[in-house]
Parts: structure tokens; C-alpha cells; sequence
């Protein structure tokens, strides 16, 4: 039985099965919380649990599918490039402006409240750069003492956070601009939030995948200097 | 398809080795992504080319995210014994970044 479990094919089917359902619910009832990555994440916990296979033994299957990541970020740059002049037309600098505050305001809020609410110094280190994608947060942890991979689970929940809650929090705060939109998504929640902002349209995916690699770039500048700050003065 | 991924991966070892060789915080990806728009802009690279690849990773994005998102699970204890700070820098945090973001950029693109 561990054998075949082990053969990484097992949790390749695995998760394309539970998100092919879990994808079938949420276009029935598009309930936010039915959100199908988050249902995924939870139903493949919940059956490792129970079956009690650990991580290690499931991400033998995994690790084929987040290598895509990779290859996927690239591919962003495609519709980043169909609408780029929109792009510029309806934002220009003030893109930059934006994200660079939202990239100030998202680490020093997460590292702050850690810490003032007494998490230990490796925690807010990992919980600093939650809002930019895995592999970007994943360097900056490393560069500033925190735990990578606890990093990768931060980030992942707070993307699924913000692609669950984001769109509807923007609307009860009143922002309608598509652009801002968009960039609130990326900023917020990088590729996962970018995923539920092509739902709403190719100029929100397109800024939200923008706003992915700006705050990448900010957030990697700026962490250390805030996490620094933070435990020397 | 084959040509769309041979860009992809091209582009991807590319970024990486920059990245490395540079010894920068920016991960290849991202520098890759920046790359892809150059040449498609200067049209060194064709978009029919990658259009199609590109499509099926965009889209399938958000399903690349569960394996990692699944790790949380080696961190229950930690979580746990740290649960208060973990989940409010969590969740405040990540509303702020949309209020901020998300205002802002509201003014700014009405007023261009």
C-alpha cells in the first residue's frame, strides 16, 4: 500500500481530481467561500489526515505541480503585453506609486502585528513578505532568518484569502476603477488573487499580473530594510 | 505548443541565470515575465507563438498553488502555539493592502 501511495502519480491525481470537482461545485453555486482552490487545499488536508499519509509523501506528486509556477509567471507577460498600452493610458506612474505604498503598508502591518501580538522572531520574519509570490517570498525569508516553507503556506493562504474576500472588500470600500482593482488583487495576492481577477476581466488579470512582478521587486527591497528597522530600534 | 514552451523555458533559464549571476533578490520568474513583454513589444518573439501556451498556464494558474498551499500542514504546531499573532498579521494585514492599493490607485486613475 505505501508503494503505491508513494509513486508520486497518486497525489498528481489526487489534486487534479479534487479541483476538477472542486471546480464543478463552485461554478454551480459560485459561493465565495467555495473558492475551489480553497476547498482543494482543505479537502487534500483533510484526506492526508485522515488516510494518514504526511506531506513529504504527498509533495512527491506535488512538486510536478507547483513546478509550473514557474513557467506560469513567465506566461503572465502575455497578457501584460496585450494590455499594456491600456495599461499606461488608465494608470501610468501612479501604478508604481501605488503598489510601492501597498508594498510598504502590507509588510510593515504584518510584521508589526506579529510581533506586538508576541510572535517569535523567525514567524514575523516568515510572515513579512506574505503578499508576493512563492518563490520571491520564499528568497526573502531566507535572506532575513525566517522558515521558508512556512513562508509558502503563509503566502498561499493569503492568497486564497484575498481571492475570496478581495473583490467583494473592494466593492464595500468603494473602489471601481478596473486598474485599481486589478492592482489591488496582484498587491494583495499575487497569482492566486491574478486567477480570480482574470474572472472579472483581461485588463484586471493583466494589471494584477503586473502588480505581481512590482510588488515581487518592492517587497524584496524593502523587507529587509523594514525587518531590520523593526528589531534594531 | 512546442514552440510557445521552448520560448517559456528559454526565457525562464534566462531569468534564473540573470538572477543568479547578478546575485539580485528578484526571482528569474519575474524577470522572465519582464522579458517575455520586451520581446513581444519589440517583436523579437511572435505572439501567435505563445499565445496558445500561455492561455493554458494563465488560466490553470490558480490550480499550481495547491501543493504548496496543502504544506501549511507541517506547520500545524507552529500555527497553533502562535496562532493569535499568525492569523490577525494574516488577515489585517492582507485587508490593508486592498484598502491602501485599492483607494489609492481609485484616485489616481480617475484623476488621469
Amino acid at each position: 500500500m505505501k508503494e503505491i501511495i508513494g509513486n508520486p502519480i497518486f497525489s498528481i491525481a489526487l489534486t487534479f481530481l479534487i479541483y476538477f470537482i472542486a471546480q464543478a461545485i463552485y461554478s454551480k453555486y459560485d459561493f465565495m467561500l467555495l473558492n475551489p482552490i480553497l476547498v482543494s487545499i482543505v479537502a487534500i488536508i483533510i484526506i492526508l489526515k485522515v488516510t494518514d499519509i504526511n506531506f513529504h509523501t504527498y509533495n512527491k506528486g506535488g512538486k510536478f505541480i507547483s513546478f509550473f509556477l514557474g513557467p506560469a509567471v513567465i506566461a503572465l507577460g502575455v497578457p501584460l503585453y496585450l494590455r499594456f498600452k491600456e495599461i499606461k493610458e488608465r494608470g501610468g506612474l501612479s501604478i508604481i506609486v501605488s503598489t510601492i505604498i501597498g508594498s510598504v503598508v502590507g509588510i510593515l502591518s504584518a510584521a508589526l502585528t506579529a510581533k506586538l501580538l508576541g510572535a517569535s522572531k523567525e514567524v514575523v520574519a516568515s510572515i513579512a513578505p506574505k503578499s508576493v509570490t512563492t518563490p520571491i517570498a520564499m528568497g526573502i525569508t531566507e535572506k532575513i532568518g525566517g522558515i521558508p516553507s512556512l513562508t509558502a503556506a503563509i503566502v498561499v493562504a493569503t492568497g486564497v484569502l484575498g481571492a475570496v474576500i478581495g473583490p467583494a472588500f473592494l466593492k464595500l470600500i468603494g473602489v471601481k476603477s478596473k486598474v485599481a482593482f486589478g492592482l489591488a488583487m496582484g498587491s494583495a495576492s499575487h497569482g492566486i488573487g491574478t486567477a480570480r481577477a482574470f474572472q472579472e476581466g483581461e485588463l484586471e488579470g493583466a494589471v494584477s499580473s503586473l502588480a505581481i512582478g512590482l510588488n515581487g521587486i518592492a517587497t524584496a527591497i524593502i523587507t529587509p530594510i523594514i525587518f531590520y528597522l523593526i528589531y534594531k530600534l | 505548443m512546442i514552440k510557445g514552451f521552448t520560448i517559456i523555458f528559454v526565457l525562464l533559464f534566462i531569468g534564473d541565470a540573470v538572477s543568479d549571476l547578478l546575485n539580485i533578490p528578484i526571482p528569474g520568474n519575474v524577470i522572465g515575465m519582464v522579458l517575455m513583454t520586451i520581446a513581444l513589444k519589440y517583436k523579437i518573439i511572435k505572439l501567435k507563438d505563445v499565445k496558445p501556451v500561455s492561455d493554458v498556464l494563465v488560466k490553470n494558474l490558480a490550480f499550481l498553488f495547491i501543493p504548496p498551499g496543502v504544506g501549511v500542514i507541517v506547520y500545524f504546531n507552529l500555527i497553533k502555539s502562535e496562532f493569535i499573532p499568525i492569523v490577525t498579521a494574516w488577515v489585517f494585514s492582507t485587508l490593508l493592502v486592498f484598502a491602501f492599493v485599492g483607494k489609492i490607485q481609485d484616485r489616481l486613475s480617475k484623476r488621469a
